[in-house]
């Protein structure tokens, strides 16, 4: 039998305010343990929660680019549970009035676009982390990432496939990112998904049981876990067993995923409205101002590069997926005559190098404008594309300005007939074989030579001055 | 002079005519609290040397002439559920036993700013839940006009040392007549303000959404000099609600003609001591004479009142005690196999009988399954009794009532009874549950000589009607110059 694989997302987005949602305390990432604390985030006798406005606005500004309607009138509530991570034993999150709701993201998988469903939005703290110290018998806790503040975005079951899963979470992603509300770090843990997977017979409209991945933090491990997941569950059924609603967690360097213990998912959270907070109450002015702040998002930038630069579709998809990204390309046209090539430079070698070194476009180390630069020594014939690339990788290591380079390295293209003459004759003299080949009509033995020849220049000949000064020579 | 017997402003009056010094003062209220602690019991800590420290240094202030607040140099005392920085704040429990803050109660703060004088830290039902005063991990607070019987509770210990001048007045905390009951039983003025009136920062939450503190003194006057101090906005609290409040003493004034008060007929029904009830009618025969429009009214849903606040306050109560845990500071448990058992043994040895009562009819409340039946249930009488209220308050200015459906009672008489003891909250938890302001003042005594209380009720943030009601009662009675011999 053929299955369908149905998939409903839940991603968690860690803020980025520079205070945590209740209290003054920095949100920075890392730090000494217990260094971003206060009596109010560890949970101390007495203390009381206000709320930090700045999180409310990135939440709305999160629903609005998702398309959800925003409710003016939304409260927290806490969730109840005992846990040494959790200060308080409740954590304050929104359960029936959230700030967001029903909204959604375009995705587009093999040439395919679809909008993926947004149940909601809500605003939520985080909790802290326990560490298991080897040299201490017993576990310590590091309370600097409690009450920073998140957005839980919880998906409609609208995805059939691991890679419709992997595409969302990237748009999110790209979304937050141009919204600057998350810096979306994963490997830091600061967006993070847990993936509720289900399959069903083709053609079936009632879901299956699913079940719940808790805490995916790569796009490599929401991918495989998936399609691990999906596996399991076909097979379960294949084998004439039953889909246990369950959480469970998926072990990224075995690959295999288990069951967590049903003490840890027996769970009654015991919602009830936050006392020590008041409603959130978000105003027709302070909503049009919060709509006002909006930039411009993924699609509308991909639209705009397509028609305003001319770019194919796939380059604009491409170089607007991110926004660190896009705004390299913007920097880097800017007074550059050959946009098309800037383009090629950027989702060619750019995009390999960054991946090669682990490393987001705002991390290169030049300006913009130096790509430009590049492109243009290449159409003014200054350098070959070779060469090209050779600069490209210096300016990566130095951030050195491409002209530059090209001057201290004595890199420019030779041009000057008299001395390239005295290369091809050299060349001639060398492969008499060639020579005779190609009298004897063979013209690859043509190429050959001036293979050698841009060999012995090492790259930095005109190739055509080359290509003309040859055939001469051979043709006399 | 019996300085222990005075009022916070007569006390002013005498610091600043140079008769009496802050040391003085600051050392004979010390001297009091040795003479009658052993007996009364109303503090869990005496912070002698901060209390002396302090007064030497205001003593330096009043003898360079500066201009000081109205309050400045006065023994006083809070209730230990209000956190002091460097002083232990235990909320009467083992499980807070040894839990000193590192950050002040704003409520201390301010009174700070108003250069009060801590004398220490005042004896509670623990976690604040009880009305006797029974509840404390630490000690039994007595009576002082009788020490056979408890101070009510369960600021028990504020008003106790009020009334037998361990303190000149003292902060309390009111869920449901924690301030106003004790205030009754000891025969003190007591007031639970406008919810949102005073912040809550700093004070150990029992029930969030029904917590408030307030002032317990031994007149009107002082009431109104100490909310002056304690009331007003606070960025920490958010639930502080951002209005000006006006200068209470002007509301001291000797007048209540045509003022409307409503009797409700079901705080005088069934259920009332007959002599609690003659004193509190008496009290509106006083108001008539002169020239107030007494008349009887109705609280439909009072019988609700009870079920609805043990159901809404629990419910806050096993949420909010879920953080003394064992794993961040205070008690923990010596033995445990692992994090359930350390959870479980710690709280079964840190808590006391009712505070784990109270957190198992509050989880069980917000169960799934039972959390429509109980939590939404009680939270609809909530807007019900709020609607009752509002009704009322359209015909009449204020309200005014019993306190408790008795006088003080035997220790150890209602230990064992729950029930009883949660019925006799029934004329105050309205109130709480309202979020209305509510004055407690003497208005007579039993045949036995126990102190009862007249209780006024206002609307929202109408404290200053209550402080006049009171005051012309007060100076045209004078029970409150009536002092337990102790």
């Amino acid at each position: 039998m053929d299955y369908e694989i149905v998939m409903g997302l839940e991603i968690h987005a860690e803020l980025s305010t520079k205070s945590k949602i209740y209290c003054g305390c920095s949100t920075e990432f890392g730090g000494e343990p217990n260094t971003h604390c206060c009596p109010i985030c560890v949970g101390m006798p007495g203390v009381l929660p206000v709320l930090n406005k700045s999180v409310v606005e990135y939440a709305v500004k999160a629903g609005l680019a998702m398309d959800c309607n925003i409710l003016q009138f939304s409260k927290q509530d806490r969730k109840n549970y005992f846990y040494p991570d959790l200060p308080k034993a409740y954590q304050v999150s929104q359960f029936d009035l959230p700030l967001c709701k029903g909204g959604y993201v375009e995705i587009e998988t093999g040439g395919v676009r679809k909008k993926v469903g947004i149940t909601r939005i809500h605003i939520e703290e985080d909790a802290g982390k326990l560490m298991h110290d080897e040299w201490e018998t017993g576990t310590l806790v590091d309370y600097n990432r409690c009450g920073v503040p998140l957005i839980e975005i919880v998906s409609e079951p609208d995805m059939r496939s691991p890679e419709e899963a992997k595409a969302f979470v990237e748009n999110v992603k790209s979304i937050l990112e141009y919204l600057e509300v998350c810096d979306c770090k994963m490997q830091e843990g600061s967006l993070r998904a847990d993936v509720n997977l289900s399959v069903r017979p083709v053609g079936s409209t009632a879901f299956g049981t699913r079940t719940e991945m808790k805490n995916l933090n790569s796009f490599r491990s929401i991918l495989r876990s998936a399609e691990n997941e999906a596996r399991r569950q076909i097979s379960e059924i294949e084998d004439g067993g039953r889909i246990i609603q369950e959480t469970r967690r998926w072990d990224d360097t075995k690959g295999y995923s288990y069951a967590m213990r049903s003490k840890e998912e027996a769970h009654d959270y015991r919602y009830f409205p936050e006392p020590d907070l008041v409603p959130i109450v978000v105003d027709d002015e302070w909503l049009g101002r919060i709509r006002a702040s909006l930039p411009e998002l993924p699609a509308a930038r991909r639209e705009r590069y397509i028609r305003e630069f001319n770019l194919p579709e796939y380059d604009a998809a491409l170089l607007t997926s991110s926004k660190r990204l896009a705004d390299f390309f913007e920097d880097a046209i800017k007074g550059s005559s050959n946009i098309k090539a800037v383009s090629n430079w950027i989702m060619g070698e750019m995009m390999r190098i960054l991946k090669e070194k682990e490393l987001e476009a705002d991390a290169v180390p030049f300006p913009g404008h130096y790509l430009a630069q590049l492109v243009s020594l290449i159409d003014k014939g200054t350098i070959s594309g070779t060469i090209a690339r050779k600069v490209f990788e210096k300016m990566f290591e130095s951030g050195k300005e491409p002209g530059l380079i090209v001057k201290e390295e004595g890199l420019e293209v030779v041009n000057d007939e008299g001395a390239l003459s005295a290369i091809v004759r050299k060349i001639l003299d060398t492969n008499p074989q060639s020579v005779a080949d190609f009298k004897s009509g063979k013209e690859k033995a043509f190429g050959f030579l001036v293979g050698q020849a841009m060999r012995e220049m090492k790259g930095k000949a005109d190739p055509q001055t080359i290509n003309k000064l040859l055939r001469e020579e051979l043709e006399n | 002079m019996k300085f222990y017997e005075l009022t916070a402003h007569e006390l002013s009056g005498l610091l600043r005519s140079r008769k009496l010094g802050v040391v003085e003062l600051t050392q004979a209220y010390l001297k009091r609290i040795d003479e009658v602690e052993s007996v009364v019991g109303s503090y869990i800590t005496v912070s002698r040397a901060e209390a002396l420290k302090q007064a030497e240094k205001l003593q330096n202030e009043f003898d360079s002439g500066a201009e000081l607040p109205p309050l400045a140099g006065i023994p006083a005392g809070i209730k230990d559920n209000m956190c002091t920085e460097g002083i232990p704040t235990t909320c009467a429990s083992k499980i807070l036993s040894d839990f000193v803050p590192p950050y002040n109660a704003t409520v201390v703060e301010k009174l700070a700013e108003q250069k009060t004088v801590l004398l220490g830290k005042l004896n509670m039902d623990e976690f604040a839940m009880g009305g006797s005063t029974e509840n404390s991990y630490f000690k039994q607070t007595r009576n002082p006009w009788n020490t056979e019987r408890v101070p009510g509770g369960s600021s028990g210990g504020s008003a106790a040392a009020v009334a037998c001048g361990e303190a000149v007045f003292a902060l309390g905390s009111d869920t449901g007549g924690s301030i106003r009951q004790p205030a009754a039983f000891c025969g003190v003025v007591g007031m639970k303000p406008t919810y949102g009136a005073v912040s809550r920062y700093g004070l150990v939450a029992f029930a969030s959404s029904l917590d408030q503190i307030g002032p317990l003194t031994k007149d009107i006057t002082d009431c109104a000099l100490v909310l002056n101090a304690i009331s007003g906005h606070d960025k920490m609290d958010s639930t502080s609600a951002p209005v000006k409040h006006p200068d209470y003493t002007k509301a001291l004034v000797n007048d209540v003609k045509g003022m409307r008060i409503g009797i409700p007929k079901e705080y005088i029904g069934e259920g009332i001591n007959e002599e609690v009830k003659k004193a509190i009618l008496d009290a509106a025969e006083v108001y008539t004479k002169l020239g107030a429009i007494c008349e009887e009214c109705t609280l439909p849903v009072t019988e609700y009142a009870i079920p609805a606040y043990y159901l809404v306050s629990s419910a806050e109560a096993s949420s909010n005690l879920a953080r003394f845990d064992g794993i961040k500071y205070g008690y923990r448990a010596e033995k445990y196999t692992d994090l359930l058992d350390l959870y479980k043994q710690t709280r079964s040895e840190g808590f006391g009988p009712e505070v784990k009562r109270r957190i198992m009819l509050g989880t069980y409340a917000l169960s799934s399954g039972y959390y429509d039946a109980y939590y939404k249930k009680a939270l609809q009488v909530r807007t019900l009794i709020r609607k009752g209220f509002d009704e009322a308050f359209s015909k009449f200015d204020l309200i005014l009532g019993p306190t408790a459906p008795t006088t003080a009672y035997k220790i150890g008489e209602k230990a064992d009874d729950p029930l009883a003891m949660y019925l006799g909250d029934i004329y105050t938890v309205s109130v709480n549950i309202a979020g209305l302001p509510g004055l407690v003042l003497p208005c007579g005594f039993d045949a036995e000589g126990m102190p009862i209380g007249l209780q006024l009720i206002g609307k929202p943030y109408d404290e200053s009607m209550l402080l006049r009601a009171g005051y012309t009662f007060e100076q045209n009675t004078g029970y409150h110059l009536s002092r337990p011999q102790i």
